[in-house]
């Protein structure tokens, strides 16, 4: 049967037994870091093609179709076109923070890798303290934000970058509040223990209305986040041109494209991890027959088929909700999300105390 | 992998942020303009620097957030044991949720909250 950990471990054995264990242990860290990098690109060329299709079939459209099989290969001819722009500095920028934002950026969004789980037993590494590292690396990326929209030198970067990060400052307190309603119930930071916890059933079905409120405010808190629709103020194309990256053209601007996509996927990685399940498969109680079938289904196929479907559910927000305004998108989240979160909590933790689920 | 997966991560990402923008530089044969390098803004000469005074509200929000994100950090300990310790974990984090309750709402008595 299909699976990733097979392959490591054949990576790792052969290693072992053809070189001596310190260059064994190089060439794995090479083989990580370009495996990483071949992710990135991956997921980068995927999860666009993937937005313009979802946005062409919300709109009765055909959407990208001519290069390749159903326009696979569009995403593709965009970079090449972006490699051959030229990604000049304006005159009145801060060269240093202009140029280093960008870096900061991508480099952020490959550290959040690290504790996530691809699939059984394939994961970079097991921090103990995985959820805690994911929610403090993530928030990392304000940085970069506010580092390209001050060194542009535009009115419009400035105003993108300032409205982006009190978005993202904000939103993070009820994304925080709602994973520590599930690690009430695990009882454990560990991303594998995390998982491990949910082979009966996953969270979003054992934890009982309050899993499920914590689920959806962290869906809303995650989009907002990542700075999408309706929560796109930061970008808003039609009142600030482009928001932090106006004055980022070739593959700068390239660069921030692609993070914003990877932190689409890392944050519906850490809800399909934590909500439903990681890479589990779907288990129902004691049904032995139906749980033996379900893990015929390779592990990577269960965690990328959540996390799709969780940046699915990201992308059809997009086409439903219009945009909000800034204080609208303030009061949503100190007036209703955080109080509610907070209520959620104290609600899970009286649940876990008395045993109340699953 | 230990902790030495983090560098591993961080050298991919300078490579990959790195190699996009030099293998750009290959190809790209910048020419010279003294409009190229003015902001984008509307096409007339821009007014001004970006980089004087700004809407206060903003830090008012910033400097809310810190407090709760302070708070939250604390949860976290207090999370992992909770089913542990049980029923004495809810009431201290009761009296912790009241504290944090009270501030939250003196700052939004106070106006912090409401956008100017």
């Amino acid at each position: 049967m299909f699976s990733l950990e097979g392959i490591t471990n054949f990576i790792h054995e052969w290693l072992n037994s053809h070189l001596s264990a310190i260059f064994a242990l190089l060439a794995e860290f090479v083989l990580v870091g370009v495996a990483a990098i071949g992710l990135f690109a991956f997921l980068g060329l995927v999860l666009v093609w993937m937005e313009r299709k979802v946005a062409a079939v919300m709109q009765l459209r055909l959407g990208p179709n001519r290069l390749g099989p159903k326009g696979i290969f569009q995403t593709s001819a965009d970079t090449l076109k972006l490699i051959m722009k030229e990604a000049l500095t304006p005159d009145n920028a801060d060269k240093l923070l202009f140029n280093l934002a960008p870096f900061v950026v991508i480099i952020v969004a490959m550290l959040i890798l690290a504790p996530i789980s691809f699939a059984k037993n394939f994961q970079i590494w097991d921090i103990n303290i995985g959820v805690l590292y994911v929610t403090a690396i993530s928030s990392l990326s304000v940085i970069g934000v506010l580092m390209a929209g001050w060194s542009s030198g535009n009115k419009y970067s400035l105003l993108g970058a300032m409205r982006s990060g009190a978005q993202i400052v904000s939103y993070e307190l009820s994304a925080g509040l709602s994973i520590l309603t599930i690690i009430v119930l695990t009882g454990s930071l560990k991303i594998s223990d995390i998982v491990a916890s949910q082979e009966n059933g996953w969270w979003i079905f054992k934890g009982h209305i309050p899993a499920i409120i914590a689920f959806v405010i962290f869906i809303i808190a995650s989009t907002a986040e990542t700075n999408r629709a309706p929560f796109d103020l930061a970008e808003a194309e039609s009142e600030l041109t482009a928001g932090f990256h106006t004055e980022y053209g070739g593959m700068k601007f390239a660069l921030f494209f692609l993070a914003e996509y990877i932190n689409i996927f890392i944050v519906c990685a850490i809800g399909a991890t934590l909500f439903l399940g990681g890479w589990m498969p779907f288990h129902i109680g004691h049904w032995v027959a139906f749980n033996h079938i379900m893990d015929y289904i390779p592990s990577s196929f269960w965690f990328f088929g959540k996390t799709g479907f969780l940046i699915f559910l990201i992308m059809w927000f997009r086409w439903t909700f219009p945009r909000l305004r800034i204080d609208q998108l303030l009061n949503l989240e100190w007036k209703y999300l955080l109080p509610i979160s907070m209520f959620n909590l104290l609600l899970m933790s009286v649940m876990a105390i008395m045993g109340w689920y699953f | 992998m230990g902790a030495a997966s983090l560098l591993v991560l961080i050298f991919a990402g300078i490579a990959f942020a790195g190699g996009g923008i030099s293998i750009a530089l290959l190809f790209v044969k910048g020419s010279k303009n003294a409009q190229k390098g003015q902001p984008y803004e509307c096409g007339i000469p821009s007014t001004g620097s970006p980089w004087n005074q700004f809407n206060v509200g903003y830090y008012l929000f910033a400097l809310i957030f810190l407090i709760f994100d302070v708070e939250l950090v604390f949860m976290y300990p207090w999370a992992v044991v909770v089913k542990k310790v049980g029923i004495m974990a809810l009431v201290e984090i009761v009296i912790f949720f009241f504290i944090l309750f009270m501030g939250f709402l003196y700052a939004h008595k106070k106006g912090a909250l409401k956008w100017m």
